[in-house]
Parts: structure tokens; C-alpha cells; sequence
């Protein structure tokens, strides 16, 4: 049975003598959440960056809808379906809210190479850019300068901008990081609306989140995946508690 | 083409090496540790030259004509980086070319409203003219000679002082990290203009003891900034060791070039043909060169990515 | 604050009207300045194309100013001698007419551009600029030392070449020619710019890992931007050695690159008629402070530093509020 949307496995990675990653397997499931969780200098964002495309791994694959990916650029995985969330905002700033949603149409389009008829008046674009605009809530905002949005409302953008390639899978980096309460609990009932969809492989250090959402955890700690499984296993299980969990207790 | 001919040869490249290192040296620490890109350097090139010409011509002492070139060089390196160059490390580089070449408008012409259009002369002193006899039986100008063993003992100089003293190590975590050091309460506005002057010294040395072979005119220095420019991108941006090994490749690469390839062309083609066709191809043989590392190593032989 | 549009419009009538003033008064220098003007504009939108809009800091377009302007040496001068370029396999002679001239000098151009931006681009930030910087040179020295042409003295083309129908020699009818291709160059920018070529374009500028991500294939954006920017600069090099009747090495040193990007930042970066402006302005500067003083490059080094230091939207900047909204 093969519903494994994203199959990494055996990915390895050394910075000369550290091994960020060391051996890492995990899949993400159509229709689930699946959170990357782990202490911080665990090594998820060379493996978000891997699975993504910015960063070869020394060994290893990953596999996208059952095709091999692994020696492909970030731009031929996202035309593949790979929408990206970036735990920076990586938004256009001086663009409006609906000029970067269009530049999403235009990659998702395929045809960049178009000279003379303006993008921002281009029926096709427009549609597909506000629908991804109004599911995220942000069609009001759309003539209003990227830099002058609020935090939260640039997350909302960078999600509206992943959608816009109608994506087979999301990686999500701490889309919850500086958002207050409120916004936590809009974007998890958001992100369980959008799993069905497009299941989600997320890095989060939010564990009030990573908890109402997720339907599986994994636990990365000093490169290797010590545990993986249901939210309850997770809470449960000795080596997390010990590893991560633990470590807050003695802090 | 005998033997003798080539070591002169090679020898003579290894001297253009190190001067070109000389220049490179300080542009890749100003890049690596203050992120900028300055093409002023080839200006104080210039002013070293100048300095010296004028200092020897009054004192008649070459020695101080030396340390008068890296003075002066210093000096103006350390006024420049005061009020033009600190407000331009925030900038992008776009704005630092621009702001940059400016400066060298300005010393252009202000060297040449001020010392006229005509070249000066900066004259080998007595004790270094005349050759040696290299073993080998190899006969070589004393000064070129000399000038390739400034040129080495600097090099030594700069990587005992990076590796070895406290400012070294304070330039190298400069170069890793400039926010950290900030924050660690070094002044780092200090260090930058300690940084910038060094490498204007470096630069203002190389020029005043090339201007004793060459001439030292207005626009002596442009024509080298862009070898060093070469040398940085072959060698790799912040690295000593990349603008030694970029500077040395350049240097033989461009000097033998001349030399050899006519006289290759020449075994096919006939004589003159052969010095057209050898001169030009010559003259863009060490933008080959960095093509072609280029393909390789977009960062340089010795950058990081 | 006006509207950058209003703007325009305004520089537009300015290369209208004091031309024709000067024609009414028997000026012909001033029709003359004024073409250099619209020719410099020209070179300056071409490389705004790459710099303003897809941020990348060539140091090097004075390899296409000088590719375009060898373009019309050659053909012009292989026309005036009446012999051939080449002979066999197949002939090919020189020629006067000035459209031909103009599609040897843009083809010839944007394959140089293809060429160099091909080894350019696949470096970035610093490298970029000093890689683009060497490659100019390396054509300076090139045409230096290549004796067929003049070599470090330059080739003189006696006779103005031809356009169709009108005399090339009357200032105010080549004047004309050139201020048409450049509304007809400025035309296709701006349609550029806004579609969706230049809207990822000026994306990546802005994020270019947000490029990426959503698909763009940024190397080949931006190589196909360098190799227009080049063809754009070209024609204007082929459309200088024609009013100067006059080709050397000298169109392809980095002064020219510094030159160029010198009238950008002075009338403002990434704006359309910026470089438009900028030339002005700087032909202006080079008449009258130039009378002033003999060294008058040391006040155009002072002027560009201040601009750069305070004034960093260049005139058009401090004129008018950038248009937010890209489909304007």
C-alpha cells in the first residue's frame, strides 16, 4: 500500500566532523499532519532544506509521489507539488500582498517567459492568486505592501503563496513562531482543514500545537529520529521524555 | 625559446605575482572582514606610487620613499574609511561600486590637477641596480629580485599575523561572524579601520615598487585592480591563502603567456601573424583562466560557498 | 509629489522641445548633445533592465556598448573600403544601411551577453560584479591588440550610414531616429517589466529563494534579462559610433560600465525613464562644469558620492513617490 506522499529515507549529512544528519527515515501519509519536533541544533532545518531541495544530502533519497528526487533542484520539486513555508517570511517585501500571490500563479504557470501582457491584469493569475488569497483569509489586504503587514498576517501570506502551486504536500517551518494564542488556534484549525488537501510535514516548537494537531510526531535529536508515532505514544514514551521533554524539567 | 629565457621568464612572472598578491591581499581582507567591495584600492595604488616618487625625489633615500608610499597610503585608506567607507557597510554593493568609483574619480583627477599629466620618475636606488647571478649561471635584475623577496616576506608577515597575534584572531572572527564580535565588545569600528588601512599600505608598497620599473602616472593603478579582481575571484573572496595561490597563477599565467604564445603560434603561422594572433589571445588568457575555475569552483579555488 | 508618470511625460516633451527650440534657433550642437543624451539614455535603460529590475550588478555592459558599436565599425568601414568581410565559404560584405547595422549590432551583442552571462550568472553577490568587470576588460585589451580594426587608435567612419528615406547627416533627422527607438525601446521595457517575466524577475531580485520555491528556474530568468539587457546596450553603442563616426577600444573600458551606471543611480535606480534622466543630467554636467574646469571629474566624483551617500533614489526618487502596484 503506497500512500506515502514523502519518503525519506537513510538521508545523511556531515558538516565536517558533525553529522547533522545521521540516518534519517520518515514518511508523510495523504491526509495526515505529521510534526517534526526536537531540541533545538537537532538538525530540522538541514533536513527541511534537503527534503525541499536546497541541500544535497551525502546519501540517501527522497522521494516525492513515488518518484525520486533527490538530485532535483527546489524550483523542479515545487513545480512537482512541494509547497514551502519558511520560518522566516521569504515574501517579496516590497510587492503587494497580491503581487507575491500572482508571482506564485506565475512559477506555478510554468510559463515565466511571457513578455508583453501585464501579470497583474492576466485573468487566469488573478483568479487562481485571490482564491488562494481568500482561503487564507487575507482578500481584504491584497493592495497593501508586504513589509507593512503584521506578522501573522505575512504568515497567512506565505501559506496563501504555497497554495497557489495547488501543492501534493507542504513543509512548514514554525509557521506558529511569534503568533500569539489566538493566531496558534486559527492556523491549527487551519492546517487541519488544509490536510486533506495536501498532507503536512511540520517543524514546530509550539508543543500546545504540535499536540491538538498532529496525527503523528516524530522526535529528532542529534540527527536521528529516536521516536516515532500518535501524539499519546510520543507523551508517553521514556527515551522523548528523557531526550527533550526531560531536558526542560532539569532546566 | 631556451632555458634561461624561460626562468628569466618565470622568474618575472613570480614578481608580477606578488605584487598583484600585494594588492589582492588587502582587497580580500577588506572583503572578508568588512563585506565591502572597494575599488578605491587601485587609487591608493596610485598614492603610494606618488608618495614615493615625491619623497625620493626630495630626500633621495628610496628606503623612505618605501615607508613614505605605505604611510601615505595608510593615511588616506584610514581618512576614506572615516567618513566615506563606514557609512557604506550596511549598504548593498551596488551602492558601494558606485559610491567606490566615485572616489576614484575624485583621486584621479585631483592627482592630476595636482602633480600634472606627465609621469613622475621613481628611480632604482644605486644599491639594488644591476643583476645576480642566480645559481644556474642565471643573470636577473637585483630589483625584481628584491621585490619578489618583499613581496614573499609580507606574505609571511600577514599569516603570522592572522594566525598568530590577538588582531588576527580578531580579523578571523570578524570575517566569520561581524555581529558576534560586535557583541563580544571588541570596537569593531577600530578593527575596521585598522583592516582598511593595512590594506591601503599594502597597496600604496606595491605601487611605489612597481613605479620604479614602470611609470608612475595618473590611472597606473586601474589596469592592476582589475588583476586583482582576477586574482580574488580565482583565489576565492577572504582568502590570504587564495589570493597567494590566484595571485602566482596569474601572474606566470599572463607573463609566460606573452612570452610563449607567439613563439607556439610562430611554428605554424608566419612571424608576424604569429605576434598578432599570440599578443591577443595573450591578453585575454588570464580571463580564460577565470572562466575557466569559474565553471569549477563559482567560488574560487579556495572560497567558501 | 508627483506621479512617476507625470514624470515621464515631462522628460518626454523636455527631448521634444529642446531640440526643436534649438533647431528654430540654428543650434546644432545642442541637437547634437541631445542625441548623445538619448543615446547614453539608451545604453543606461538596457543595463536598468538587469540592474534596477533583476538586481544584478554588471560591471561589465560596456562589453555590449563596445560589441555594438564594433558591429557598425566593421561593416561601415568594410562598406566605405568596398571589400568584403569574408569570402568564402560564402560572402559576406559590409554594408551602410543603418537597420541592418542595427540587427548585426543587437544580435551580435545579445549572443556576447548569452556568452558572458551564461559563465556570469552562475556566480552571484561580489563575484558577480568583478567577474562581469573582467570579461569588459578582457575585450579592451582584446581590441587593443587586434590590429584589423584600429587597434588601440580606433577606426574612423567617414560617412554617416543610411537610414531610408531621410538624411542621416542632418542632426535633427538622426536625432529623430534615435529618440524613436528609444520610446520604442522604453515601450518594450515597460511592457516587460510588467508582465510576468518581469514580475519574477524583480521577485527574485527581491526574495530570490521565494523564487524558487514557487517554481522559477531562476539562472534562466535571469540569463534571458542579461541577454536583452545586453542587446538593448548594443544598439546604443552601435547608434554612438555612428553620431561619433568614431570606434575604439575605449567603448568597451569600465569606465564606460562606470559611465553607464552612473546615469542609472543618478536618475534612479529601477525607474524607467531613470536612466533617461541620468544621461541627461550627466551630459548637461559634462557641458557646463566641463567648460568650468579641465578636471571637472573630480565635481561628477563628488556629485555621484553624494548622490549615493544621500540622494538614494536619484532625481526621479526625490520627484516621485515609487507606484505601488506593479500592473500600473
Amino acid at each position: 500500500m503506497e500512500n506515502n506522499v514523502l519518503k525519506i529515507h537513510d538521508i545523511r549529512k556531515s558538516f565536517g566532523a558533525l553529522a547533522a544528519s545521521d540516518g534519517i527515515s520518515l514518511d508523510l501519509r495523504a491526509g495526515e499532519i505529521h510534526a517534526l519536533i526536537g531540541p533545538n541544533g537537532a538538525g530540522k532545518s538541514t533536513l527541511i532544506k534537503q527534503i525541499a531541495g536546497g541541500l544535497k544530502p551525502d546519501s540517501g533519497t527522497v522521494q516525492f509521489l513515488g518518484q525520486d528526487v533527490t538530485g532535483m533542484t527546489t524550483a523542479q520539486r515545487a513545480r512537482l507539488g512541494l509547497g514551502r513555508t519558511f520560518q522566516i517570511s521569504a515574501l517579496a517585501m516590497e510587492y503587494t500582498v497580491l503581487e507575491n500571490v500572482v508571482l506564485g500563479a506565475v512559477g506555478q504557470s510554468g510559463s515565466v517567459f511571457r513578455f508583453f501582457k501585464p501579470a497583474m491584469k492576466d485573468a487566469a493569475l488573478l483568479t487562481r492568486a485571490r482564491a488562494a488569497l481568500a482561503r487564507v483569509g487575507l482578500e481584504t489586504q491584497e493592495n497593501v505592501v508586504t513589509a507593512e503587514l503584521s506578522h501573522g498576517q505575512r504568515r497567512q501570506l506565505e501559506v496563501a503563496v504555497a497554495l497557489t502551486l495547488a501543492p501534493k504536500a507542504f513543509l512548514m517551518d514554525e509557521p506558529m513562531a511569534g503568533m500569539g494564542a489566538e493566531g496558534s488556534k486559527a492556523l491549527t484549525g487551519f492546517l487541519q482543514e488544509l490536510k486533506q488537501e495536501a498532507p503536512i510535514l511540520l517543524v514546530e516548537h509550539d508543543m500546545d500545537a504540535v499536540f491538538a494537531c498532529a496525527d503523528r510526531i516524530s522526535v529528532l535529536v542529534y540527527g536521528k529520529i529516536i521516536a516515532t508515532g500518535s501524539v499519546n505514544d510520543i507523551r508517553s514514551n521514556p527515551e522523548v521524555r528523557i531526550a527533550y521533554l526531560g531536558e526542560e524539567d532539569a532546566a | 625559446m631556451n632555458m634561461l629565457l624561460l626562468i628569466e621568464q618565470i622568474l618575472n612572472g613570480l614578481q608580477f605575482g606578488v605584487m598583484l598578491f600585494l594588492m589582492a591581499a588587502g582587497l580580500t581582507l577588506i572583503f572578508g572582514v568588512m563585506g565591502l567591495i572597494n575599488l578605491a584600492h587601485g587609487s591608493l595604488y596610485m598614492i603610494g606610487a606618488f608618495a614615493a616618487a615625491a619623497v625620493a625625489g626630495w630626500s633621495g633615500s628610496f628606503l623612505l620613499a618605501l615607508i613614505a608610499s605605505m604611510a601615505a597610503a595608510a593615511m588616506v585608506g584610514a581618512l576614506i574609511e572615516l567618513t566615506v567607507i563606514r557609512r557604506l557597510y550596511d549598504r548593498d554593493h551596488l551602492e558601494q561600486v558606485l559610491a567606490t568609483f566615485a572616489l576614484i574619480l575624485i583621486f584621479s583627477e585631483g592627482t592630476r590637477w595636482i602633480f600634472g599629466s606627465f609621469p613622475l620618475f621613481l628611480n632604482i636606488p644605486e644599491y639594488l641596480k644591476g643583476t645576480v647571478i642566480l645559481p644556474g649561471g642565471i643573470e636577473y635584475s637585483l630589483y625584481r629580485l628584491t621585490i619578489i623577496g618583499i613581496g614573499l616576506a609580507v606574505a609571511v608577515g600577514l599569516f603570522l599575523l592572522i594566525s598568530k597575534t590577538r588582531v588576527g584572531m580578531r580579523i578571523r572572527a570578524g570575517e566569520n561572524d561581524r555581529e558576534m564580535i560586535g557583541a563580544l565588545g571588541v570596537d569593531i569600528s577600530v578593527l575596521y579601520t585598522l583592516v582598511f588601512a593595512l590594506g591601503a599600505a599594502l597597496a600604496g608598497l606595491s605601487g611605489a615598487l612597481v613605479g620604479a620599473i614602470q611609470s608612475v602616472e595618473v590611472g597606473m593603478g586601474e589596469p592592476v585592480l582589475i588583476l586583482a579582481f582576477v586574482v580574488i575571484v580565482i583565489g576565492g573572496i577572504g582568502s590570504i591563502k587564495g589570493a597567494l595561490a590566484g595571485a602566482l597563477l596569474v601572474g606566470l599565467t599572463d607573463t609566460l603567456g606573452r612570452t610563449m604564445l607567439p613563439v607556439v603560434f610562430g611554428t605554424f603561422m608566419d612571424a608576424s601573424s604569429a605576434t598578432t594572433v599570440g599578443s591577443a589571445l595573450a591578453s585575454m588568457l588570464i580571463y580564460i583562466l577565470m572562466a575557466g575555475v569559474l565553471i569549477f569552483k563559482p567560488t574560487g579555488l579556495f572560497g567558501s560557498s | 509629489m508627483l506621479r512617476e508618470r507625470t514624470v515621464n511625460m515631462i522628460v518626454l516633451l523636455l527631448l521634444l522641445v529642446v531640440p526643436a527650440y534649438a533647431l528654430i534657433t540654428d543650434e546644432p550642437f545642442t541637437i547634437t548633445l541631445a542625441t548623445r543624451a538619448v543615446i547614453l539614455a539608451l545604453a543606461g535603460v538596457g543595463l536598468n533592465l538587469a540592474l534596477g529590475q533583476g538586481g544584478l550588478v554588471s560591471f561589465g555592459h560596456a562589453a555590449f556598448f563596445g560589441m555594438g558599436g564594433y558591429a557598425m565599425g566593421i561593416l561601415a568601414s568594410h562598406a566605405q573600403n568596398y571589400t568584403p568581410i569574408l569570402e568564402s565559404p560564402f560572402l559576406i560584405e559590409g554594408t551602410n544601411s543603418m537597420p541592418v547595422i542595427w540587427l548585426v549590432a543587437i544580435i551580435a551583442s545579445a549572443l556576447l551577453a548569452l556568452l558572458i552571462g551564461a559563465l556570469s550568472l552562475r556566480t552571484s553577490g561580489v563575484y558577480f560584479i568583478m567577474v562581469t568587470l573582467a570579461f569588459g576588460q578582457m575585450f579592451y585589451y582584446f581590441t587593443i591588440s587586434w590590429p584589423a580594426y584600429g587597434g588601440e587608435d580606433g577606426l574612423s567612419i567617414y560617412v554617416r550610414n543610411q537610414f531610408p528615406g531621410l538624411n542621416t547627416l542632418d542632426p535633427i533627422q538622426f536625432y529623430g531616429i534615435c529618440f524613436v527607438l528609444l520610446c520604442a525601446v522604453l515601450f518594450l521595457v515597460d511592457r516587460l517589466n510588467k508582465s510576468p517575466f518581469g514580475l519574477a524577475l524583480n521577485g527574485a531580485h527581491q526574495n530570490e529563494e521565494r523564487a524558487r520555491t514557487v517554481g522559477i528556474n531562476v539562472y534562466r530568468l535571469r540569463l534571458v534579462a542579461f541577454v536583452i539587457s545586453g542587446a538593448i546596450t548594443g544598439l546604443a553603442g552601435a547608434l554612438f559610433a555612428d553620431l561619433n563616426r568614431f570606434v575604439s577600444p575605449t567603448m568597451f573600458s569600465w569606465h564606460i560600465s562606470g559611465e553607464i551606471m552612473i546615469f542609472i543611480i543618478l536618475g534612479g535606480v529601477g525607474r524607467l525613464f531613470g536612466p533617461v534622466v541620468g544621461a541627461a543630467l550627466y551630459i548637461l554636467l559634462e557641458h557646463f562644469l566641463g567648460g568650468l574646469s579641465e578636471y571637472w571629474f573630480i565635481y561628477l566624483g563628488a556629485i555621484l558620492l553624494g548622490v549615493v551617500l544621500f540622494a538614494k533614489g536619484g532625481i526621479i526618487g526625490k520627484l516621485a513617490k515609487r507606484e505601488v502596484g506593479h500592473g500600473k
